[in-house]
């Protein structure tokens, strides 16, 4: 059973991905150990944010993603 | 009358605004800003990525602010994805009102926050690959603006 995670922008070229499945459920800890160090390391800046199942988490560390669903890794939007 | 949309293909903004224009009688006047893709030396393309389930909604919260802070009668906002050329219209945001201050403040409010809070990330095409497009303070200072 899985989680989707959706590497957004300039982390899918960190990630080498544009997605992955992970195994479910899955914490903030499971998240930062499975994914490419990379971007374990961008994760861990508080201008990268977090949505799953579609609303952004006001505590990414509270991430609890369940199976079937769908996170999203959401580095800083770009300017104009 | 209230038009918020992504568009994944080239549009013409004459040929959204007009209809929305009709479709709010009685306003005292619009304002309407088109942005496009700069022509910067080197610069052939330039590619926006969204995420489904928030950027739209996150427009559509832009839109409900800009109501509750302006009296506005219309509100159109479209923005594009995918790749553009130089030159290209990327995003449209028009507002009618009875009167000009209200609309002209609330496509300010939209794009300040289009720019800089919206869910979009881009990248331009130069001759030697593709480079993301960092934030910039500039947006930030701009959005604080409607603090």
């Amino acid at each position: 059973m899985a989680v989707k995670v959706l590497f957004l922008g300039p982390l899918a070229d960190l990630a080498g991905a544009a997605q992955m499945d992970l195994p479910a459920p899955l914490d903030w800890a499971g998240l930062l150990a499975a994914v490419p160090a990379a971007v374990a390391l961008q994760l861990t800046e508080a201008r990268v944010h977090v949505a799953c199942a579609g609303r952004v988490l006001a505590d990414k560390t509270e991430l609890r993603a369940l199976d079937g669903a769908e996170i999203a890794l959401l580095p800083p939007v770009s300017g104009g | 009358m209230r038009d918020i949309r992504l568009l994944p293909q080239m549009f013409i903004p004459g040929t959204l605004i007009g209809p929305f224009t009709q479709a709010n009688p009685g306003m005292g006047g619009v304002c309407t800003f088109v942005g496009e893709v700069r022509g910067e030396a080197d610069v052939e393309a330039l590619e926006l990525t969204h995420y489904a389930p928030l950027t739209l909604p996150g427009m559509h919260e832009l839109a409900d602010g800009a109501f509750e802070r302006f009296e506005l009668m219309g509100l159109l906002m479209v923005h594009r994805i995918g790749v553009l050329k130089v030159g290209e219209p990327i995003v449209c945001v028009s507002a009618a009102a009875a009167h000009r201050r209200a609309a002209i403040g609330a496509v300010d409010f939209c794009m300040d926050h289009l720019k800089s809070a919206a869910w979009f990330w881009k990248r331009e095409l130069r001759s030697d690959g593709w480079h993301w497009i960092q934030p910039r303070a500039q947006d930030h200072d701009d959005l604080k603006r409607w603090d």
